[in-house]
């Protein structure tokens, strides 16, 4: 009998290409690689000035999301690009992807969005696959049970080239979250909670497989929630082992398989959870049942809080180098420790990115703009993450709740997440936003954000000042 | 790749735990298709004040840090984003090692790929390292690869992990990429060998 393996294992040596020794890394095979606009220009070039060719553009997919404008499209059913070099930037991958014969989602098409919203949303994630991209947030796809992780551009021309990455093995973290969540809880309160809990470095060198009652509960849409914050815990992967839930949101996608195809890649897939006995190299735990709305005060992931606690004052703080990193952020935030943040007033309030941006965020957020105004002077922004999610959700009318409310419904992408679009948050500025970042001027220079669910957000926007979800639901 | 033997040089300290990739260089500064330049990007937000001019409490901006090519940070340097444009930047600006308690992986395995030198010390070491900077802002280190040590101003050696792999590579100025491509038959093996999970030109 073989040794009991973790779901990370037994993909890992499913695509091992060479398994690693003390000299060298392993080589990995790579199944599927995402690229956008930001993270691949330098790779192509690499490739150009070696004279290599993509070994596999049938493994690779490029979309338009970072850089790209949201804002409504023109008369002429085009969304205006005005930015020089996000022209550019765009032009370039255009370029790219002619010249190696990659596919190319471009700026509104049809399919065209966030590249974590895309994969699983075409089919294109599958259980069982390793997939990476340049962007961090790739973590998000091992929702389905695929090991998916973020890389840097040497290493996009490294899949580009061979389709192959070298690796050291990295250790395994169970995370277990027991329990059930409570009326206006949800998936993002549990990585929120779970962040703060283990701060922002403490996944750092493994995978973390979430498991436990509470993530078998959850819909394929709110795993990917968790798992795209796993990067913002220090774990370059998430995973959660494959279910009837995954197979159920895989059938009918269009690169999902079909047919017998199907049934024989469920078979396959049933057998990748985690073996009965199989060893992590350590655990982490959370019981969803006694978590709240969270909300973030800081200007790191980790520093959150239940959304009726109050800011934590630097005094409390267990050693000086804490007490210091809180006074920095406090300072940033312009916010008094030991105050309640409810009750705080916000300008802006974005609802989208990869983390929070699926039809199901967006109906979750529309139930409290359903028969409600936007708070004066708060611009809400509600930025579907792909073109499809767009369309399902204008098919179901929650662009007309959003618009009737004064909130703007905008093109899919990334937006206001990385301020590196002209969706910004002002200087100085309060921010809820779903997003996953509340690094300072990570929305725009002097931006303040709080990261919050989708719930907290819709709550806040009608309010206009930070609050709990649950006091809004029926 | 330049190959790295020893470095030594002028440290600079920025005392902050947790330094993001945001914070190395925010996203506005991504917008480029080349590696050129983006030492103009580094630490913007911190380095100048609102109205442009240079931020005169920056470490980096005081005139003894002229020259710096080691900057010391505190634990878990790097996190967040995966852009390569921030190991980009600090090289652009002329750093060749960053020292620190811990760095995020992503961002060690982007420093290590482009020959920046991440060396992790322990926090012991990094709160003696933020002292004697402090008693001497103008103090040199010495980083030797090949020997994995970091010798302090004092003269004290510390030892450093590095993997074998990545310290051959920086050591004999060889790409990581060079050493991918002549596993081309292996890949070749492996790819006839298993099946195609998706295709994404239909």
């Amino acid at each position: 009998m073989s040794k009991p393996r973790t779901l990370f294992e037994k993909v890992w040596d499913a695509h091992l290409v060479r398994p690693e020794t003390p000299e060298t890394p392993a080589v990995l095979y790579i199944d599927l690689h995402l690229i956008h606009e930001v993270t691949s220009p330098q790779a192509f070039t690499e490739l150009r000035q070696r004279g290599l060719r993509v070994r596999r553009p049938d493994k690779t997919l490029g979309t338009m999301d970072h850089s790209t404008p949201t804002t409504p499209r023109n008369h002429l059913g085009i969304i205006p690009v005005i930015d020089p070099m996000a022209i550019s930037q765009l032009e370039q991958l255009r370029k790219n992807c002619a010249e190696f014969g990659i596919p190319l989602f471009e700026l509104g098409d049809e399919n065209q969005g966030i590249v974590h919203v895309i994969g699983p949303e075409q089919g294109l994630t599958q259980p069982g696959m390793t997939i990476v991209c340049g962007d961090s947030h790739t973590s998000t796809h091992g929702a389905f049970g695929a090991l998916a992780f973020g890389i840097g551009t040497s290493e996009v021309g490294h899949v580009l080239a061979t389709q192959c990455l070298l690796q050291r093995k990295p250790k395994t973290c169970a995370v277990r979250i027991d329990g059930r969540l409570g009326l206006g809880v949800t998936a993002k309160d549990i990585i929120l909670a779970l962040i703060a809990k283990y701060g922002v470095g403490g996944g750092t060198g493994y995978v973390f497989e979430y498991m436990g009652e509470a993530i078998r509960a959850l819909s394929m849409e709110e795993r990917m929630t968790i798992c795209n914050m796993s990067i913002e815990g220090g774990a370059r992967a998430g995973m959660v082992a494959p279910d009837d839930t995954t197979f159920e949101y895989m059938a009918g996608r269009p690169f999902a398989p079909k047919g017998a195809d199907f049934e024989a890649a469920v078979a396959r897939w049933r057998t990748l959870p985690s073996d009965e006995g199989a060893v992590f190299d350590h655990e982490l735990t959370l019981s969803a049942s006694e978590l709240k709305p969270m909300i973030t005060y800081g200007t790191n992931p980790g520093m959150g809080i239940p959304i009726d606690a109050p800011v934590p004052r630097p005094e409390d703080m267990p050693d000086p180098r804490s007490r210091a990193a809180l006074d920095k952020a406090l300072a940033y935030m312009g916010l008094e420790p030991g105050k309640p943040l409810l009750g705080h007033p916000v300008d802006v309030v974005f609802i989208g990115s990869c983390t929070n941006s699926r039809l199901s965020d967006l109906r979750q957020a529309a139930q409290f703009f359903r028969g409600r105004k936007v708070a004066p002077g708060v611009r809400v922004m509600v930025v579907p993450g792909s073109q499809q999610v767009k369309r399902a959700a204008e098919a179901e009318g929650l662009d007309r709740i959003f618009k009737e409310a004064g909130a703007e419904w905008r093109e899919a992408g990334c937006s206001a997440c990385l301020g590196m679009n002209d969706d910004k948050v002002p200087p100085g500025k309060y921010a809820v936003s779903t997003s996953n970042r509340n690094f300072e001027g990570r929305q725009g220079p002097g931006a303040r954000t709080m990261l919050a669910s989708p719930l907290t957000a819709a709550a806040t926007a009608v309010t206009g000042v930070v609050t709990d979800p649950r006091t809004l639901l029926n | 790749m330049q190959p790295i033997a020893t470095i030594t040089g002028k440290a600079v300290v920025l005392p902050v735990e947790n330094i993001d990739t945001d914070q190395i260089i925010p996203a506005r500064f991504l917008k480029v298709t080349d590696k050129s330049g983006l030492a103009a990007g580094l630490f913007e937000a911190w380095r100048y004040l609102p109205d442009g001019t240079p931020n005169p409490d920056f470490p980096l901006n005081r005139p003894e840090a002229a020259g710096a090519t080691i900057l010391i940070s505190g634990r878990n340097f790097g996190c967040g984003s995966s852009r390569e444009h921030a190991p980009w930047a600090l090289q652009d600006y002329g750093f060749r090692a960053v020292i620190a308690p811990s760095f995020a992986d992503i961002f060690r395995s982007n420093a290590l790929k482009i020959g920046l030198l991440p060396v992790t010390i322990e926090q012991t070491i990094y709160d003696e390292l933020v002292a004697m900077y402090a008693s001497d802002p103008q103090m040199t280190l010495t980083v030797d690869l090949a020997a994995q040590t970091v010798t302090l101003p004092n003269g004290r050696q510390v030892n450093f992990p590095i993997d074998a792999f990545s310290k051959y590579c920086l050591l004999h100025g060889v790409d990581q990429l060079g050493f991918l491509l002549s596993q081309a038959d292996a890949i070749a093996a492996y790819e006839a060998s298993h099946p195609q999970p998706v295709k994404t030109t239909g």
